[in-house]
């Protein structure tokens, strides 16, 4: 296989906690604690877990929105990680992101067409002005927003609406790698499925590279070709997508999967609810960091960290796994087996 | 009487290139005790409503006419103080951008300090355990610390509780929430949903909660609004919603929702998009509102805009061709 467009190796990211406001540091939020993947041209890998474990600060980290606490990021070849602030320049246009929150991502003094013209001057992508013109155009329609929106303010649009400006943004640099953060999770089905068609089209057509963080298990399934699970800074699971649906191999990923509303009213999941609250990322448990709340735990658990580690009897290749359950033998091992389809079964509530 | 009565909104704004009529004429009523969801594609008004019913439109550009009553009062002739009063306090909303909601200057727990203090006299302290306590409430770990941060420090998800946990601080009776849910992964979700519904069975409220996830429609409310370019287009309670839409743009909202578990399926197709765009707002429509898109379209629809009406008991629906009760029996 040929290099992949990203790698990350070994990616932490702590934040220092100071005590009061001229105070020293008492202790760090241990928010990205060790990731490493990679994104080869033209794939999306997501990236899923609970709220607060670390997913957009990757997201940020990979940006060099903040320095690195440790780890490389290599990006078509070059080191990312390390370069200084001012040659970031040519790495912005290669990698683009979405937010979560669109609205305070978008200048709220600058017309729609600006905030397009912006990137597309920035890296002389436009031969003249008709071109430019010919690249506006062709961004509204791809984001299926109305031509004549181009010249009005962001405060004029609907949430989603504001989501598409942040996307049609997002492209006009004709980056390589896209960070999708939460980037259709605001948007309305049919909508989303226009934008979700639209990214795949463009990654058939232009080989686009995709991270794509987001709560909503359905979509992810439904555009990525793999998938990482995230827990408390780290990644206790990656697998392509069928492997990862099919027969999830920890027991985080069995949680999530089983907690999906399902769209039909009086119809549910066999939910498996999590008991216990989330720990501090400030102090995050030893041993597996999931043993204070998974429902399989044993002694090893509490003392020694699982590695992630190819499985054994996983639905396709490439899939790993940090959970002790997989050193048991078969019959001992309550992840054994292609759980998925049993796990996404819908009953009646 | 019920709670919640809003008769025939219209909220327009007014721009440069015309006035663009974002919410043009619509109706409907929430009780106290119940969840009514109101869907729709992305720009149709949803949050123009939400916001009008708390009288957040800015004027100019924007103008609200028709009737809101609350209780019976019309809130459109309430003062601007008699307005402060009630927001934040008998109605409250949770937003649906929550970094640009929250003060970035603030510590979460000034925030949620702030409205108790206004709206129930609380001490500065008392105030700030009443904030630890709701940061547990909404499922934020370590609230005693969280309390003295600021919004930045927190990731998307903790900011979305914090506001929900704004809303929720002084018991209101009617909650809006503008896609609640959105930023949060399922178990947390799940958890929101569940003190929404404490919410109801505690004060008795009503919810009217905005959302673009069909799963969470069908899991809590009792009856949805369809809206579609500034109408309400179908209207009925939440089981036949699903189960027997009858305007073929519910029709189609259904139908692009992507099932989990398609990869092991093997039904792996494109989504199914709606094609097409929502239509300008600052023309007048005279047809269907619908009509540039929908499949089943006749010249009827083009000329004659449907009426609103009655096609099985509670179950209404703008289309010429959206069969009636003894039709489907027969
Ligand atoms: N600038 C910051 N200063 C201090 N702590 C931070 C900062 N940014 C993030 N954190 C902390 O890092 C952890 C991870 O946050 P992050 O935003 O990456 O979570 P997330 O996985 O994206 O969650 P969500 O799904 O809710 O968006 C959280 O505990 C958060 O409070
Ligand atoms: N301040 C404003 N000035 C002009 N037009 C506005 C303003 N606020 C909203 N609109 C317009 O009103 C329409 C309805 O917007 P609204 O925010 O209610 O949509 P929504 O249904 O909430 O959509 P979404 O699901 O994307 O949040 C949109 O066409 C929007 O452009
Ligand atoms: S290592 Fe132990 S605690 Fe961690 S996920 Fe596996 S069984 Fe659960
Ligand atoms: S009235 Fe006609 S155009 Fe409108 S929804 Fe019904 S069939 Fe479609
Ligand atoms: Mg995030
Ligand atoms: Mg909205």
């Amino acid at each position: 296989m040929s290099q992949p467009l990203l790698q990350v190796n070994d990616l932490k990211k702590h934040f220092p906690i100071k005590a009061g406001f001229l105070g020293g540091t008492t202790g760090y939020v241990y928010a990205v604690d060790g990731v490493s993947f990679d994104i080869a041209k033209g794939e999306t890998l997501s990236l899923v877990g609970e709220s607060g474990c670390g997913k957009s600060t990757v997201g940020k980290a990979l940006l060099r929105l903040f320095p690195l606490t440790a780890g490389q990021v290599v990006l078509g070849g070059d080191r990312i990680d390390d370069m200084p602030n001012g040659t970031l320049r040519p790495l912005r246009r290669k990698m683009q992101v979405v937010f979560q929150d669109p609205f305070s991502s978008l200048n709220p003094r600058m017309r729609v067409r600006d905030i397009l013209a912006e990137p597309i001057r920035n890296f002389g992508l436009a031969k003249d002005a008709a071109d430019l013109e010919k690249r506006l155009e062709g961004l509204m329609d791809k984001v299926r927003l109305p031509r004549d929106a181009i010249n009005r303010w962001p405060h004029e649009f609907s949430g989603g609406q504001r989501q598409r400006i942040g996307i049609a943004r997002a492209l006009a640099g004709e980056p390589d790698l896209i960070i999708c953060d939460e980037a259709v999770s605001a948007l309305d089905v049919s909508v989303k499925a226009q934008i979700v068609n639209l990214l795949q089209d463009l990654q058939t057509e232009l080989g686009l590279a995709m991270l794509f963080i987001s709560h909503d298990l359905a979509i992810v399934e439904h555009m990525t070709h793999r998938v990482a699970v995230m827990y408390l800074g780290k990644i206790v699971e990656v697998a392509p997508k069928r492997s990862l649906f099919g027969a999830p191999k920890h027991p985080y990923t069995e949680a999530l999967l089983s907690a999906v509303p399902v769209p039909m009213p009086g119809a549910a999941r066999e939910r498996i609810i999590l008991k216990g609250d989330v720990p501090s990322p400030i102090n995050p448990p030893k041993g597996c960091r999931f043993h204070t709340r998974c429902p399989y735990a044993f002694d090893r658990c509490r003392t020694e960290e699982p590695q992630l580690r190819p499985v054994a009897d996983a639905l396709e290749g490439g899939h790993i796994a940090a959970c002790h359950l997989h050193d048991r033998p078969a019959g001992e091992n309550p992840l054994s087996g292609a759980k998925g389809a049993q796990l996404l079964a819908v009953g009646s509530a | 009487m019920a709670l919640l009565e809003v008769e025939n909104l219209q909220t327009h704004f007014r721009t440069p290139d015309g006035i663009n009529r974002a919410v043009d004429g619509v109706n409907f009523h929430v009780n106290a005790g119940e969840t009514v969801a109101i869907v729709g594609e992305s720009g149709c008004g949803k949050s123009v409503t939400a916001m009008s019913i708390l009288r957040l439109i800015p004027e100019p550009p924007g103008k609200i006419a028709g009737a809101i009553r609350f209780n019976g009062k019309n809130l459109l002739d309430a003062s601007d103080k008699e307005m402060r009063a009630i927001r934040g306090n008998e109605i409250s909303m949770i937003f649906q951008e929550p970094m640009t909601s929250l003060n970035p200057v603030l510590t979460v727990g000034r925030q949620i300090g702030e409205t108790l203090r206004l709206h129930q006299g609380l001490s500065a302290q008392a105030a700030e355990d009443r904030a630890v306590e709701m940061l547990k409430l909404v499922g934020i770990p370590e609230p005693q610390r969280r309390v003295k941060e600021y919004p930045h420090q927190l990731s998307g998800g903790m900011r979305q509780r914090v506001m929900i946990a704004i809303a929720l601080a002084c018991n209101p009776k009617l909650l809006i929430a503008d896609e609640p849910t959105t930023a949060l992964d399922v178990t947390i979700q799940a958890q929101i949903l569940e003190l929404m519904r404490d919410l109801k069975h505690r004060v008795g409220a009503a919810i009217v909660l905005i959302t673009h996830d069909l799963g969470v429609v069908a899991e809590v409310a009792e009856r949805v609004i369809v809206m579609y370019a500034g109408r309400k287009v179908e209207e009925a309670a939440v089981g036949p919603l699903f189960r027997n839409p009858r305007h073929p743009y519910t029709q189609g909202l259904l139908g692009s929702m992507p099932k989990l578990g398609s990869s092991l399926t093997g039904e792996e197709t494109r989504l199914a998009e709606i094609p097409g765009l929502v239509p300008s707002l600052k023309k007048k429509i005279p047809g269907c509102v619908f009509a540039s898109r929908c499949p089943k379209v006749t010249d009827l629809c083009t000329q004659y805009a449907p009426a609103l009406e009655e096609k099985a008991p509670g179950h209404v629906a703008a289309c010429h061709y959206a069969l009636r009760e003894e039709v489907v029996a027969a």
